[in-house]
C-alpha cells in the first residue's frame, strides 16, 4: 500500500498533475479576452499562471531532493541524482518556451489554454520517464509526453503541414511504442521481472539468452525512435517542419533530456550487463546518426528542417557519450543532453521573436541582412550556431569536447575521429546560417524585426549568453553531472 | 597588477570591445576613438612585458594558474617565455596600426570591425600565453570567430567563399589536434603542456599524434599543399584583416610546432623532420615560382608569405638534423634563432606590405598589378616606403628580412649543403618576384589616367608605415636585442630536441 512517503518522493509530479488540471479549470471558466487581474485579460493571468506553477515545480524538485536515491510505490518511481538534474532542466525549457511562445501563438491565434496544459502534461510524462524504476512506469512516462506531443503538434487544426506532421509522428510513433512494448515482453519473458533493479541483477545471472538480446534489440529501437537517432529518425524533419515554431522548440529539447533518461534506465539500470552487446548496437546508431544528420543537412534550405538535421547528428554525439557505459560516458551524454537543449530553445527561441503574423522566419533566407536590421538578434543567433557547431569557446565545444574524450576513453578511438570528421562537416551549414545573417545584404521590404516583448527579449538573451558563459566556466554543471553518476 | 600581467593582456582587448560595439553604429568615431585607446593601452601593458620578464631566466615567467575545471583538473594556466614575449610584443603594435590603417577606410559598421579587431588580439594573445593544452586549443580556435566575420563582411567580392574555407580548412585541421590531445589527456591525466612533455609515448604514439599536431599547424601556417586557403583569404580579406592573418595569424602556426610537437613528440618529429623540411623547401622554391606569376598584388604576397613561412618550420625542423644528426647543438641553436627571427620579421614586413597595397586599393579600388605603373610619379611618399618594404622581403641585408634567413640558411649549410643551396633560392626568386611587382607598379610612364589623380598617402597612412618601417630597419640593422630576448629560451627548445621519450 502505498504510504504518506511514496506520495512526498512523488510531490513534485504530483504537484503539477493538480495544478495542469486546475489551469484546465481556469482557463474553462476565466474570460480569455476581458482583464480579470491586475489589468491582465484572462490568458494573460493563464500564462504568467503557468510559468510560477513550472518555477515552483522547479523548487519542489530541488528543495525534496533526498541525499540518497529513493524509491516509491513499491521500486516503480526512482528519485535520485540523474532523475533531478533532467528534471531540473526539463522543467526551466518548459518554462522558456513558455515566455518565448506568447507573442508568436498570440499572433497566429493559438494563444489557448491546451497549448499550456499539454505542455505541463507533456512535461509531467518527463519527469515520470526519468524516474522510471519499473518498465511500466517508462512506458506510461513515454506515453503520456508522446500522447501530448501528438496533440501539440497538430494545436494549429487548419494548416495542413501540422495535421500531415501530426498524423505521421503518431503512426511512426505508435509503431515505436509498439517496438518498445514488445521488447519489454520479451524481457519480462527472460527474466520474469518489469522491476529494472530485480532486471538487472537478474540478467547478471541468467547469462546472457537470445530472448534477452532479442527484447534489448527492440528496446534499442525505441529508444532510437524517442532520440531520433539514425535510421529511425524519419519523423524529425517532417515534424520539426510541420509544427507550429512554438511546439518545434518543445519537441527539440525537454523530450530529448526524456530520451536520455529513458536510454540510461533502460540500457544501464536494468540491462547494464549486457553493455558490451548494446555498444555494439549504439555505436552503429551514433555513426548513421553523424553522417545521415550532417550529410543531409547540408542541402536544407527550410531553417527548422536544417534544425532537424542537425539534431540527428546531436543525438549521434550523445550516443557517444552513452557507448562508454560507464559513469564518465553517462556524465558527458548528459552534459550533452543538457547542452543540446539549452541551444535548441535558444535557437528556436530566435526563430519565435523573429515570427510574426503571416511570416514564420522559417526559410534560412529569412534571415538575411538580420545584422543589419537587427544586430542583437544576429548576435544571439551566431552564439547559437556556433556553440551548435562546436566552436570554442562556446558551450558546445565542451559538450562535443566531453563526448569524443568519453569514447576514446571506451577504446572506440575510431568513433571519435568520425565524431571529428562529422563535425566538420556539420561545420559548413552552421557557418551558412551565420554568412546570411551578416554576410548577406536584408531583402527589401522586409521587416525583420524581433518581437517588442520585453521579457521574451530578456530571457532569450540571457538564455544565449548562457551558451557562452557556460562555456567560459562549465566546470560546476560538469561536476553536478558526474555527481549524480556515481563510480 | 604585474601578477595579472597576462590576463589582463588577453581580456583587456576583448573587454574592451564590448563599449566599441555599445559606442554603436550610430556614433562611429567615438568606437573609433574607444578602440584606439584600447589598443595602444593594451600596447603599453605589453611593453611592461620587456621589464617584468628576465631574459636571463629560460624558465616560464609571469605565471598564472587558476583550476578552471575542477572535475577535469584543467587549469586556467598562463606564462610566457622569451618567445611568446616577442610575439605578444609584435601582436599589440599591429593591433595599433590595423586600427588606425582602418580609420576612415572602414566605412560599413566600423564598431563591429573594431571590435571584431580587439577580440582577435585579445585571442591571439591568448594562444601565446597559455600553458595548458585545452587553454591553447580554445584560444586557437575562438579566434577563428572574429576573422570569420572580418573577411565576410569586409571583404571583396568572393568574401563569402574564401572565408568558408579558412573557417573550415582551419577547423579540419585543429579538430585533428583535438583528438589528440584527448588522447595525451587520458594518457597523462593532465593537459598541462610541461606535464605532455615529460609524457613518455611509444614510437606509434608519437607518430600518430605527431601527424595530428601537423595537421593543424600546418594549415595555420601554412604549408604546402595545404596552403590553398590563403590566397584566397587574403585577397579577400580587408587590409586590417589581411595584415593581422600574415604577421600574427600564421605566426601562431610556427609557434605550435615549438609548443607541441617539439615537446611532446620529438622523436616522431625527428623521424619526419626530413618530410617538413621537403614541404619547407618546396614552399621556398616551388611557391616562389608561383608568385612570380601573380597578376594581383595581394595574392603575390600571400604566395611570398608562404614561402618566407617555409622557413621558420625549415628552421624549426633543420634543428632535429643538427641536434640527433651531428650533435651540433650550436648551428641547431642558430637554425631555431632564425626561425623566430624570421617569424617576427616577416611579421612586420607582410604587415607592411598588405598595408602598402592598402593604400594603393583604397584609391584605385584594384588589386591588378597591370593596373598600375609610375606611382612613384604621383605618390614619391609612398613609393619610397614601397621599397624598403620590397626590399626587406626580397632579404636585402639591413633590413629584418635578411636577418633570420642567413641564419636559417648558415644552419642548414651544416646539415645538408644541398638543402642550404634550396633554400638560398629564396635570394633569387624573392627578388625576383618582389621587384619585379615593384618595377611594374611603381616605376615607368602613367599610362592610367586614375593612377595620375591618386594622391600621396596622408597623416595616418604615413604614421602605419612610418611605424612598420621603423620596425623593419631597427630589427635588421640590430637585431641583438631580440636575440638576448629569446636566447635562453631557444637554448632550452633545442636542449629538449634532445631528450628521447622511447
Amino acid at each position: 500500500m502505498p504510504n504518506l512517503n511514496d506520495i512526498l518522493i512523488m510531490l513534485p509530479e504530483l504537484y503539477l498533475v493538480a495544478a495542469a488540471c486546475l489551469l484546465l479549470l481556469v482557463d474553462a471558466f476565466m474570460k480569455a479576452e476581458q482583464p480579470v487581474l491586475l489589468g491582465l485579460n484572462g490568458r494573460e493571468v493563464l500564462h504568467w499562471t503557468s510559468i510560477l506553477v513550472v518555477l515552483v515545480a522547479i523548487y519542489l524538485v530541488i528543495s525534496g531532493q533526498p541525499e540518497q536515491p529513493v524509491r516509491a510505490f513499491g521500486g516503480m518511481f526512482v528519485r535520485d541524482g540523474v532523475a533531478e538534474i533532467l528534471k531540473v532542466f526539463a522543467l526551466l525549457c518548459v518554462a522558456l518556451i513558455f515566455i518565448y511562445a506568447r507573442s508568436y501563438l498570440a499572433d497566429r491565434k493559438l494563444f489557448v489554454g491546451e497549448f499550456y496544459t499539454l505542455m505541463i502534461f507533456a512535461v509531467i510524462g518527463v519527469m515520470l520517464l526519468v524516474s522510471a524504476g519499473n518498465l511500466i512506469t517508462v512506458y506510461l512516462g513515454l506515453e503520456l509526453l508522446t500522447l501530448s506531443s501528438y496533440a501539440l503538434v497538430a494545436l494549429n487544426r487548419d494548416s495542413k503541414l501540422s495535421s500531415e506532421a501530426a498524423v505521421k509522428y503518431f503512426v511512426l510513433g505508435a509503431l515505436a511504442s509498439g517496438m518498445l512494448l514488445y521488447g519489454m515482453s520479451m524481457v519480462y519473458g527472460a527474466t520474469a521481472t518489469l522491476d529494472l533493479a530485480t532486471l538487472h541483477n537478474a540478467a547478471a545471472h541468467t547469462g546472457v539468452p537470445n530472448l534477452l538480446l532479442f527484447g534489448l534489440i527492440f528496446m534499442i529501437i525505441g529508444i532510437g525512435f524517442k532520440l531520433g537517432a539514425a535510421p529511425f529518425h524519419m519523423w524529425i524533419p517532417d515534424v520539426y517542419q510541420g509544427s507550429p515554431t512554438a511546439v518545434t522548440i518543445f519537441i527539440g529539447s525537454a523530450p530529448k533530456l526524456a530520451a536520455f533518461g529513458m536510454a540510461y534506465r533502460l540500457l544501464e539500470s536494468g540491462l547494464g550487463d549486457l553493455s558490451a552487446h548494446w555498444q555494439q548496437m549504439l555505436a552503429a546508431l551514433a555513426v548513421l546518426s553523424l553522417a545521415i544528420g550532417n550529410l543531409v543537412a547540408i542541402v536544407q534550405t527550410n531553417l527548422k528542417r536544417l534544425l532537424a538535421y542537425s539534431t540527428i547528428s546531436h543525438m549521434g554525439y550523445l550516443l557517444l557519450g552513452l557507448v562508454n557505459a560507464g559513469p564518465e560516458g553517462y556524465a558527458s551524454a548528459l552534459f550533452y543532453a543538457i547542452s543540446y537543449a539549452l541551444m535548441g530553445t535558444a535557437a528556436f527561441g530566435v526563430i519565435l521573436a523573429l515570427a510574426r503574423a503571416g511570416f514564420e522566419c522559417e526559410e534560412i533566407d529569412d534571415l538575411k541582412g538580420l545584422n543589419q536590421r537587427s544586430p542583437w538578434m544576429a548576435f544571439l543567433m551566431m552564439l547559437v550556431m556556433f556553440s551548435l557547431a562546436g566552436v570554442p569557446p562556446l558551450f558546445g565545444f565542451f559538450a562535443k569536447f566531453l563526448v569524443l574524450q568519453s569514447a576514446i576513453h571506451a577504446g572506440m578511438l575510431w568513433l571519435a575521429i568520425v565524431g571529428a570528421v562529422f563535425a566538420i562537416i556539420g561545420l559548413y551549414y552552421y557557418l551558412r546560417v551565420v554568412k546570411v545573417m551578416y554576410f548577406d545584404a536584408p531583402v527589401e521590404g522586409t521587416e525583420l524585426k524581433p518581437q517588442r516583448d520585453p521579457a521574451m527579449r530578456l530571457v532569450l538573451s540571457l538564455n544565449a549568453l548562457t551558451l557562452l558563459v557556460l562555456g567560459l566556466y562549465w566546470g560546476p554543471l560538469l561536476g553536478w553531472c558526474k555527481s549524480v553518476f556515481p563510480g | 597588477m604585474f601578477n595579472h600581467l597576462l590576463s589582463l593582456l588577453i581580456w583587456l582587448p576583448i573587454v574592451g570591445a564590448i563599449p566599441v560595439l555599445l559606442a554603436g553604429s550610430g556614433r562611429p568615431n567615438t568606437a573609433r576613438w574607444i578602440s584606439l585607446l584600447v589598443a595602444v593601452l593594451t600596447f603599453v601593458l605589453s611593453l611592461f612585458l620587456l621589464t617584468q620578464y628576465n631574459a636571463a631566466d629560460s624558465s616560464k615567467q609571469l605565471g598564472e594558474s587558476y583550476l578552471w575545471i575542477a572535475s577535469l583538473g584543467v587549469h586556467y594556466g598562463l606564462a610566457v617565455d622569451g618567445i611568446s614575449v616577442a610575439l605578444i610584443l609584435l601582436t599589440t603594435f599591429v593591433g595599433i596600426l590595423v586600427i588606425v590603417g582602418a580609420w576612415e577606410v572602414i566605412q560599413n559598421k566600423p564598431h563591429q570591425y573594431m571590435a571584431a579587431m580587439l577580440v582577435l588580439e585579445g585571442l591571439m594573445i591568448g594562444v601565446f600565453c597559455a600553458t595548458d593544452a585545452l587553454l591553447f586549443y580554445v584560444f586557437f580556435e575562438a579566434m577563428l570567430i572574429p576573422m570569420f566575420i572580418l573577411i565576410g563582411i569586409w571583404g571583396g567580392p568572393r568574401r563569402v567563399y574564401a572565408t568558408l574555407k579558412f573557417f573550415i580548412y582551419t577547423f579540419l585541421g585543429s579538430i585533428f589536434m583535438l583528438v589528440g590531445l584527448i588522447y595525451l589527456y587520458l594518457k597523462a591525466g593532465s593537459f598541462d603542456l610541461a606535464t605532455l612533455a615529460a609524457l613518455p609515448l611509444s614510437m606509434q604514439e608519437q607518430t600518430w599524434l605527431f601527424f595530428a599536431f601537423l595537421a593543424a599547424f600546418a594549415v595555420k601556417v601554412p604549408m604546402v599543399p595545404v596552403h590553398t586557403w590563403l590566397p584566397d583569404a587574403h585577397v579577400e580579406a580587408p587590409t586590417g584583416g589581411s595584415v593581422v592573418l600574415a604577421a600574427v595569424m600564421l605566426k601562431i602556426g610556427g609557434y605550435g610546432f615549438l609548443r607541441f610537437s617539439l615537446p611532446i613528440v620529438p622523436d616522431a618529429a625527428d623521424a619526419y623532420a626530413w618530410l617538413v623540411i621537403g614541404l619547407s623547401l618546396i614552399a621556398v622554391v616551388y611557391i616562389g615560382y608561383v608568385a612570380l606569376v601573380q597578376d594581383d598584388m595581394k595574392k603575390l604576397v600571400a604566395y611570398s608569405s608562404v614561402a618566407h613561412m617555409g622557413f621558420v618550420t625549415l628552421g624549426i625542423f633543420i634543428a632535429f638534423m643538427l641536434v640527433r644528426g651531428t650533435g651540433n647543438a650550436d648551428a641547431a641553436k642558430l637554425g631555431m634563432q632564425g626561425a623566430m627571427v624570421q617569424m617576427i620579421s616577416h611579421g612586420f614586413v607582410s604587415g607592411a606590405m598588405f598595408s602598402c597595397i592598402g593604400v594603393l586599393y583604397d584609391r584605385l579600388h584594384s588589386r591588378q598589378i597591370k593596373d598600375y605603373g609610375g606611382v612613384i610619379n604621383v605618390m614619391p611618399w609612398f613609393g619610397f616606403f614601397y621599397v624598403l618594404f620590397a626590399m626587406a622581403n626580397s632579404g636585402l641585408p639591413g633590413t629584418s628580412g635578411f636577418v633570420g634567413e642567413f641564419q636559417v640558411i648558415l644552419a642548414s649549410f651544416q646539415a645538408n649543403p644541398w638543402i642550404a643551396l634550396f633554400a638560398a633560392f629564396t635570394l633569387i626568386i624573392g627578388a625576383a618576384y618582389t621587384l619585379w611587382m615593384v618595377k611594374r607598379v611603381l616605376w615607368g610612364e602613367v599610362t592610367n589616367p586614375h593612377v595620375a589623380e591618386m594622391k600621396d598617402i596622408n597623416g595616418r597612412e604615413a604614421f602605419v608605415l612610418i611605424a612598420f618601417a621603423a620596425a623593419v630597419v631597427a630589427l635588421g640593422v640590430w637585431p641583438q636585442p631580440l636575440i638576448h630576448l629569446m636566447d635562453s629560451s631557444v637554448s632550452q627548445l633545442v636542449q629538449q630536441l634532445g631528450n628521447h621519450k622511447i
